[in-house]
């Protein structure tokens, strides 16, 4: 089998990718634009699943592709492609010219602020590729999924774990000067199976992920946390319709803030297409709550040196006491708001919920009564009125203490409302992604079901 | 609607010689500019099957898009997107290995070959040969739809629907037009030295609108697409009535009232609201889900899931759908797949590798995203088949209900069978007349029984516009779906009030 990181490519790899960005930015100046920007990524992994305690697919992963936009004056165009030849940089520069030619004329089109650029990359340790051949990868997947069967004899069957490790370098350059690249690298294991007891048939999943392979959970104990997940679900019924607390367990709750991201995006805010508009220096969440930016957390998941304009990422507040302080902004949704971008072009970075005292066991005691969600479905979200409507399952709680699995049940209210009405958050804080949060109690949903 | 019944009278001598074309044209648009010949395919098949595997296969691919985005009244962007490479995969047994590259040369198609050879050392090896289906019909012409308009009619085009759209009502305060286009060739060699091609045609094009009326501001969206050209937007004012329906859909929604919460009659509309067979039937029969026996429908064939009135099909060979193919991701010629038949469970959807572990005939479900992606079952165009009841008798037959009339997206948990999809048009029904109209609410029911409650069956069969993409396992394909008029008695309805 061929070793991943035989040709370890990081070290060669930045000068030579920096070198085709120039040559794209040159061959966009030869064509005529009057500013440009190009980005260029290379990523090489692999991906392995074991099921049955057997090896089931293995995939090599090589990805390539390069983007530019051209601006004449402010009119616009795009290309990309994954061809990295000579040839095709010529031609997808000629493709996104052509396509400028005929966009119209918009004001607010461009680079970036060149004082908002990033001068100096901060390291922020991205970079950990995984010594792992594809045999060793089997092995840890087998043993992540051996360890979730063997749980318990009602684990009847499975999908399988999957071991998925990969890293790459990205570069991005424009015609003010910049040109920055860094590497960075991202390996998971993830692992689901299926419970059966009589009738009821049951799946759930547990998964880690981290930028080094050190800091990934023990396959066995991924293994086992899939197979409790999926336990705790049998014999799940539903509830009949009411209003009750609602707490969202971490790993859903990020979901939460994720409409908050989505209704003070910049996009949605010029487009009037949120129900948070004019919301800056609104009273939105109740005074504890604080949110706010992390980007440049050593080895995190949402940390990056800067966003996908170049501009730098910074630390910065997005609600503090309650009040949104800031939108969430890229250079051209900033011009359009008449504001400077908040270098979230490309999305947010670490976006942390400050942590309460308490961990899920104590909201489930403050909420007493209520309903724990812990998978979400459907899209169901309105963002323009904030009306909100998904499926859910769960458990339901009483006094303080789990009583059984729900699920085919949906909960429904207003964003609004429940920003406003979150009574407590969780310390549990689930750290697995771009956005960071612990368990999110809100004070009154309505839940229907049969 | 384009239900293609009459499509099997072609002449089979003249449909296989169409198709032959085709392979020509794809071979021309992939090896001859990478400059590989059928020596260079076969000695890289060669490496693969040097290890004892089952099957194998190469999947070249090379595919152009381009997006127009009108937004304010001005073309704000447009952008091109070129991607080309090959996919190279050994199956031995239940184990697959699978690489590719994003350059098309020997040098790279036999790396990849000698990483996923490896995969036959340990596997089982299952030589059976499989059930060979009909030839491939064409349902779609090989054209190239970034050329069938000039730059400058395309961007007529949006401006003629922006402003057109504008008039249409003075509360219409925002308008989005998109449109975009594919042109996909693919060809697939497999261990055989069959060599099997197809020339994808693919447009879309979606009008979005803000109203605002007395401060209270609602969106709309509709569009619609097909195998075909940009001219398909132009004929029967087509570009237009999404528009309409995208104002109409809007301006509902500035009346809409908080939705019941509970459980109640549900009279699901025609057409797109057919997402509720995609997600509650339709990935529950993915063969591979089937074969693991992880689905909700595993081992069921035979029984009955559904009332008499139902017949759910799968069909790939609709001419000129979104969701249709003349070949699969793996070769085979679509087909005309029967799932339910009155009721009763008949099939499953397959690709080679899961039809080859449970003995079954191919049914040219077998789809990826990309050569970048392994291939799966996956639905084509999946719809339920037109009943015996006037669509107006089966609203005024409900004393208290919701009528859904439209609907965003879905999705479902194969394992315990629990699907949602959420309406994004909606309205009470009392004493058999449509009321107020409801805000957007989820719909959650299980899979395998809610067709057992469909009490009432429409004439009225409808595919929709062609904006169907579907989802599994990371991996994205355009799909249709439609279903008449249907009366489901009892579906929980995620509203606010109860």
């Amino acid at each position: 089998m061929t070793d991943l990181t035989e040709t370890n490519q990081k070290d060669d790899e930045l000068p030579r990718l920096k070198s085709i960005v120039e040559d794209l930015l040159r061959e966009a100046e030869r064509q005529g634009a009057t500013t440009a920007e190009a980005g260029i990524s290379i990523d090489q992994g692999l991906s392995v699943t074991a099921r049955l305690g057997d090896v089931e697919t293995i995939e090599h992963h090589r990805d390539q592709g390069l983007g530019v936009t051209v601006y004449f004056g402010h009119r616009k165009g795009s290309a990309s492609t994954t061809d990295l030849s000579a040839r095709a940089v010529k031609e997808t520069v000629s493709a996104a010219c052509g396509i400028a030619r005929y966009a119209s004329d918009d004001e607010y089109a461009g680079l970036p602020d060149p004082a908002l650029l990033t001068t100096d990359v901060v390291d922020l340790d991205l970079s950990h590729p995984w010594r792992l051949n594809a045999d060793r990868a089997v092995e840890l997947a087998i043993e992540c999924e051996e360890a979730a069967r063997s749980y318990h004899p009602e684990i009847s069957n499975s999908e399988g774990a999957t071991l998925t490790t990969q890293n790459g370098v990205k570069v991005l350059g424009n015609s003010l000067g910049f040109l920055q690249g860094y590497p960075s690298s991202e390996h998971s294991l993830s692992c689901s199976v299926l419970g059966q007891r009589g009738e009821s048939m049951q799946r759930d999943y547990w998964y880690t992920v981290a930028r080094d392979c050190d800091a990934l959970e023990p396959p066995r104990a991924v293994g086992e946390k899939a197979a409790q997940r999926t336990l705790r679900r049998l014999e799940a019924r539903s509830l009949t319709p009411r209003q009750c607390p609602v707490i969202y367990s971490a790993e859903v709750a990020r979901g939460l803030l994720g409409h908050l991201v989505g209704a003070i995006r910049g996009s949605n805010l010029y487009r009037k297409t949120s129900f948070l508009l004019e919301s800056l220096g609104q009273s939105v969440f109740p005074p504890f709550v604080h949110i706010h930016e992390q980007p440049h957390i050593k080895q995190a998941l949402g940390s990056a040196p800067f966003d996908a304009e170049g501009v730098a990422t910074r630390a910065h507040d997005i609600v503090r006491d309650g009040v949104i302080q800031s939108y969430i902004l890229s250079s051209y949704s900033a011009r359009k708001l008449g504001l400077e971008s908040t270098g979230n072009a490309g999305g947010v970075h670490n976006l942390t919920l400050d942590p309460g005292d308490m961990d899920l066991a104590g909201l489930l005691k403050q909420m007493n009564t209520g309903l724990l969600v812990t998978e979400l479905m459907g899209q169901g979200v309105n963002n323009v009125t904030g009306d909100y409507s998904r499926g859910a399952a769960g458990f339901w709680v009483v006094g303080g203490e789990i009583q059984y699995p729900v699920e085919e049940i949906t909960i429904a209210g207003n964003l609004k409302d429940m920003f406003g009405g979150i009574v407590a958050i969780g310390s549990d804080v689930d750290s697995r992604g771009t956005i960071r949060t612990g368990s999110i109690l809100i004070e009154a949903m309505t839940v229907a079901g049969n | 609607m384009e239900l293609g019944p009459d499509f099997s009278k072609t002449d089979n001598r003249e449909r296989i010689q169409t198709m032959n074309d085709i392979l020509t044209l794809a071979q021309q648009s992939i090896l001859t500019p990478a400059g590989l010949g059928a020596n260079d395919i076969d000695r890289v098949m060669a490496h693969v099957l040097s290890a004892p595997v089952d099957t194998a296969d190469i999947y070249f691919q090379s595919s152009r898009y381009e997006s127009w985005l009108l937004e304010d009244g001005i073309i704000k962007e447009g952008s091109h997107h070129i991607e080309q490479g090959a996919g190279v995969r050994a199956v031995c047994g239940e184990k697959t290995g699978f690489a590719y590259s994003d350059e098309l040369d020997v040098r790279a198609l036999l790396e990849a070959a000698r990483s996923v050879r490896a995969i036959g050392r340990s596997g089982k090896q299952v030589k059976t040969r499989l059930a060979a289906s009909g030839p491939a019909l064409q349902l779609y012409r090989p054209v190239d739809p970034l050329q069938s308009l000039s730059e400058d009619q395309k961007i007529q085009l949006l401006h003629r629907i922006d402003q057109q759209t504008r008039a249409l009502d003075p509360r219409v305060e925002q308008v989005i037009v998109s449109l975009s286009g594919e042109h996909d060739v693919v060809l697939v060699a497999d261990q055989d030295g069959a060599m099997h091609g197809d020339v994808r045609p693919l447009v879309r094009l979606n009008v979005s609108v803000v109203v605002e009326q007395g401060g209270r501001r609602e969106q709309g969206s509709s569009g619609g697409g097909a195998r075909m050209d940009y001219h398909y937007f132009l004929e029967q004012d087509r570009a237009m009535d999404y528009a309409r329906e995208a104002v109409r859909q809007a301006l509902v929604n500035l009346e809409a009232v908080d939705a019941p919460a509970g459980n109640m009659t549900v009279v699901l509309g025609s057409g797109w609201p057919g997402i509720l067979l995609h997600e509650a039937i339709g990935h529950g029969l993915e063969g591979d889900f089937n074969r693991k026996e992880t689905s909700a429908f595993s081992g069921r064939i035979g029984e009955r899931v559904a009332s008499d009135l139902c017949t759910v099909v799968d069909n790939g060979t609709l001419p000129g759908r979104r969701g249709s193919l003349n070949i699969d991701d793996e070769g085979t010629p679509t087909q005309n797949t029967v799932l339910i038949e009155n009721g009763v469970l008949k099939g499953y959807l397959q690709d080679k590798l899961n039809a080859r572990l449970m003995g079954v005939p191919l049914t040219g479900n077998g789809r990826r995203e990309s050569y970048a992606h392994l291939p799966m079952p996956r639905m084509t165009n999946t719809y339920m088949l037109a009943g015996p009841h006037d669509p107006k008798e089966i609203i005024s037959s409900v004393k208290h209900g919701l009528y859904a009339k439209n609907f965003g997206g879905g999705q479902v948990d194969i394992t315990s069978g629990k699907f949602v999809f959420s309406a994004s048009e909606a309205y009470l029904i009392e004493n058999g007349k449509i009321g107020r109209p409801v805000k957007g609410a989820t719909l959650i029911g299980n899979g395998p029984d809610v067709l057992t409650r469909v009490s009432m069956v429409g004439t009225d069969l409808e595919l929709d516009t062609g904006v169907g993409t579907c989802g599994k396992d990371g991996q994205s394909v355009p799909v249709g779906v439609g279903q008449p008029t249907l009366r489901v008695d009892g579906l929980t309805v995620g509203g606010t009030r109860i």
